[in-house]
């Protein structure tokens, strides 16, 4: 005992000193279980680059630990409307991802968005939406509305879950009752309220962890990003998804250089390298979410390129809305209403 | 005869002053640690408490007490009006009501344990003081995971009490407080245990035996001999068990599903989600005051009970 | 006579104490089961059994990001259970078994602060703290995580030390003393002795609580330095996999064996009451 204890300090006392440097170095800070081990392992070999990779679970923890400073991360993936956030507080540095090499293979849609305009600062890592998540088995109507959970048909009353993403949850309600994302129409926002806290003793919960419930039939439905929908879809063969046809947010996670990073030339040879088809494939066969590099589906798994949760219908396709960073009054209006809802 | 009385006192102060300064120096190492790794950067939480929110993280350097008026009363967002913030006492009601039952489960539950390890001979006690620690060897959030699956509708709770014949229809338990309790004592069983087996295994039980010797009940042995001897156990043991509990936080999300919130999932969604971080700030400082001054009480209540305690 | 040795000798198995602590232990073990059994699952969710397989074993031995913030994890925990109990037994020391001093409630219940706040509000504040220091110094290993953690872990470790003192008198440390016993002497003879149960109930407790922390280590970490349940937090909202299960399964095992070689080890013929 007493020799195992002294093994275990001497390891403790080298875990304590600084870590061994490889030719250079790369620090991701990137949501969890979100990156594909082999993009970073072909990164490393490219580049002869040691990467280290940290998990977030939100963007605000991701945004407060970064505005606090001395991390040590060199790389950030943000959500779309957060990144004006961090370019208003100057948090990113301007790396010019339009002057990369590797920028002609970007869609010609996601070349000029509102959140980065001209692309100064990000490179798209993957794209989705927030919909609905149903077991077809027990509801055979119409899935493409979010009445799925805000009015929910007989056969899932009590089988509903909501993931607890606020601005997900009131946006998708703010569509349903005929509002525009961040309002601070009093009008509307009394119908958001009233509708959530009538639907609310409907559904079973508010929880994550949709995938594993929605395979296990634990969930009959629930509100649900479609590359969860999709693994979902791979263990039960009921489950579809539901492109609510009142409105749906559309998300892109992004990747930007922060201003404080170390290694600033690695950053950018990562931004340049996920804009290649090949490596965007990886990044989406991974994590079942697009990734917007052209002509990356000729990499990517069979049952990717014509999964209906990663193609979206022609005729739903406008009623999705990238969600614009809201003001702090109309933040404000939805706290107090989801704390009304979750009391 | 002053003289030599006046020198004694001076002794005797002596005495004390080095008893005082012997105390204060083997405490100050971990209020030193305290100060620097926990209560000494709640001061920023403080201050933070009397700022405005920040446009999208963090605070304005602007002061107000407006955080503090928050917590009891709220503007209704619709009409304006100002009334009392029911949505704060509803949360604070909860996770009183919920603490308070997972410290009495852990006691009832406990309490036996603790026993039944203290009364062990020496190598089997630790081996069962092992035994007690290893289940919270492994993660806590995939302990839960694992506890949400026996009380799923499908899960083998549900399944045993049909195969018994104790229920026919399965029983919903998960996402309701009575699985918010499960888990929370389940996670702070150990809390109980260990200070209880602490103060337990000093007894001595032939003190115990001698009381039954001299023909004294069952009640006025565990009142006279048992009860003082395991009574600074519990209060440990509660203490530990009640406060962290009050600002749980993974437990009533995962098995509580997150439909009703306690305090910890209420000021996380403020310094979070909400970005309210003043809000946050003032309410866990209040908290904090709180809890702080029911210690204060007990300590006051205990220390007039028992004068050397 | 007979009748009256056996009542006597039953204080030691009060009636309902042995069922009441064996379900207690089942209840404990019993989603330890359910880690296990799922960490062979084949199917890549936590919760639907899909067929019986060692993937996640192969894939948690490919992933070093999950056995670097296994092994973190564990050094942490040793730093700060170490260092806690010391400081808390000593503080112990202290604030028991004396009269009241002036600042003797003050010492308590600053000890016992770091359990009255939520985690989150402790996490937020240390992360602007150790963040200034950070970028000050330049320095970022994992010097704060344990400092952070053996603060949390104090009153952990304080309580049942204080429960395990509290109400003894000093008759046999007074007595060392008249027989000219050195404080030192007195301390590793006589003092350690008595309050040992205690200081080990509290390096076991503060131990767990450094190992399942997950919100405080979240916002003090700096890059590279995951723990497990960071790592699992991380992965909650997008799909947990039965990896984690393989990983704890592992050093459950692990934990066993070790256990089981030291009681081995140790045991024979030491099994005295002391």
């Amino acid at each position: 005992m007493r020799t195992s204890l002294l093994a275990l300090t001497a390891a403790a006392t080298l875990a304590l000193s600084a870590p061994a440097f490889a030719a250079g170095e790369l620090n991701i800070y990137n949501w969890g279980n979100y990156t594909n081990p082999k993009l970073i392992e072909k990164f490393e070999k490219t580049y002869d680059v040691k990467v280290t990779l940290t998990d977030y679970d939100s963007n605000t923890t991701a945004l407060t630990k970064i505005e606090a400073g001395g991390h040590g991360f060199d790389i950030v993936v943000p959500t779309n409307n957060y990144v004006p956030i961090y370019v208003e507080k100057g948090l990113l540095l301007e790396t010019r991802p339009d002057q990369m090499e590797n920028f002609k293979n970007l869609s010609k849609q996601w070349q000029d968005v509102t959140w980065d305009p001209n692309r100064h600062y990000t490179v798209p890592w993957q794209w989705g939406t927030t919909g609905v998540a149903v077991d077809t088995s027990v509801y055979g109507g119409d899935i493409n509305t979010s009445a799925i959970f805000l009015d929910p048909p007989a056969e899932l009353v009590g089988k509903v879950n909501v993931v607890p993403e606020m601005n997900d949850v009131i946006n998708l309600t703010l569509f349903y009752v005929g509002g525009e994302a961040c309002t601070t129409d009093k009008t509307v926002l009394r119908k958001v309220r009233d509708t959530l806290m009538a639907a609310k003793p409907k559904w079973l919960s508010m929880d994550y962890g949709t995938t594993d419930k929605l395979s296990s039939g634990e969930y009959k439905a629930t509100v649900n990003w479609n590359g969860s929908t999709f693994r979902a879809r791979l263990n039960n063969p009921k489950v579809a998804y539901g492109y609510p046809k009142e409105g749906y947010p559309l998300w892109m996670d992004s990747v930007a250089v922060l201003k404080d990073a170390k290694n600033v030339e690695n950053a950018k040879l990562f931004q340049n390298f996920i804009m290649d088809p090949e490596n965007a494939a990886m990044i989406s066969a991974f994590a079942r979410y697009a990734n917007g590099v052209d002509g990356s589906e000729a990499f990517m798994p069979e049952e990717m390129k014509t999964a209906p949760e990663i193609v979206t219908p022609e005729a739903l396709r406008s009623a999705g809305k990238f969600l614009p960073t809201c003001p702090p009054e109309s933040r404000d209006l939805y706290t107090a209403i989801w704390t009304e809802l979750q009391k | 005869m002053s003289e030599a009385s006046g020198s004694l006192r001076t002794l005797e102060a002596d005495a004390a002053a080095r008893r005082i300064r012997r105390n204060w120096l083997l405490s100050l190492p971990a209020l030193a640690l305290l100060l620097v790794g926990a209560s000494g950067p709640l001061l920023i939480v403080l201050v933070y408490s009397f700022l405005k929110p920040g446009d999208f993280s963090g605070v304005i350097w602007e002061p107000t007490f407006n955080a503090w008026f928050q917590i009891l009363f709220s503007r209704d967002i619709f009409d304006d009006t100002i009334g009392l913030a029911d949505a704060h006492l509803t949360i604070f009601w909860r996770s009183v009501r919920l603490s308070l039952s997972t410290t009495l489960i852990t006691l009832l539950l406990g309490l036996p344990t603790a026993y039944f390890i203290a009364t062990r001979s020496g190598r089997q006690r630790m081996f069962w003081l092992f035994l007690i620690t290893i289940p919270f060897w492994t993660n806590l959030l995939i302990r839960t995971f694992a506890i949400l699956e026996m009380l799923r509708n499908e899960g083998i709770v549900n399944n045993a009490l049909i195969d018994l014949g104790v229920i026919t229809e399965p029983l919903q338990i998960l996402y309701t407080d009575t699985a918010v309790l499960i888990g929370m004592s389940y996670v702070y069983l150990p809390l109980m245990v260990l200070p209880l087996y602490a103060a337990i295994e000093r007894l001595d039980f032939r003190l115990v035996e001698a009381g039954y010797d001299l023909y004294a009940n069952r009640v006025q042995v565990f009142r006279r001999i048992i009860l003082p001897i395991i009574k600074p156990g519990i209060v440990a043991g509660s203490i530990l068990v009640f406060v962290p509990s009050l600002g749980a936080y993974v437990t009533p999300r995962v098995l509580g599903g997150g439909k009703n919130m306690m305090i910890g999932n209420f000021i996380e969604l403020q310094f979070g989600q909400g970005r309210n971080w003043p809000l946050g700030a003032s309410l866990s400082i209040l908290l904090l005051f709180i809890v702080m001054a029911a210690l204060l009480l007990y300590v006051r209540a205990s220390s007039r009970e028992e004068p050397h305690g | 006579m007979a009748e009256r040795a056996r009542k006597s000798f039953s204080v030691r198995q009060l009636p309902g104490v042995t069922p009441i602590t064996m379900a207690c232990f089942a209840a404990l073990y019993a989603p330890i089961v359910i880690i296990v059994i799922y960490s062979f699952n084949a199917g890549d969710s936590v919760a639907l059994w899909q067929g019986f397989s060692f993937r996640w074993y192969a894939i948690a031995a490919e992933n070093e990001l999950v056995q670097e913030a296994t092994v973190r994890s564990l050094v942490i925990a040793l730093w700060a259970s170490g260092i806690s109990t010391v400081l808390a037994t000593m503080a112990a020391l202290g604030t028991t078994r004396t009269a009241k001093f002036p600042g003797s409630t003050f010492i308590y219940v600053m000890i016992n602060q770091p359990l009255m706040v939520p985690e989150i509000v402790t996490a937020v504040a240390l992360l602007i703290f150790f963040a200034s220091i950070k970028v000050a110094t330049g320095y970022s290993g994992l010097g704060y995580l344990i400092l952070a953690h053996s603060a949390f872990c104090v009153p952990f470790a304080y309580l049942p030390i204080r429960a395990r003192l509290e109400g003894m008198d000093r008759t046999l440390e007074i007595a060392a003393a008249d027989l000219y016993a050195t404080p030192w002497q007195t301390f590793r003879r006589v003092t350690l002795p008595l309050v040992l149960p205690g200081i080990v109930a509290g390096a076991m407790l503060a131990f767990v609580i450094s190992l399942d922390d997950v919100i405080i280590t979240e916002f003090v970490k700096s890059a590279g330095q995951d723990t497990l349940p960071t790592y699992m937090l991380g992965q909650l909202r997008r799909a947990v996999t039965p990896e984690v299960n393989a990983i704890s399964t592992a050093l459950l095992g692990l934990t066993i064996l070790l256990l089981t070689a030291f009681f081995l080890l140790t045991g024979r013929g030491n099994d005295k009451k002391p």
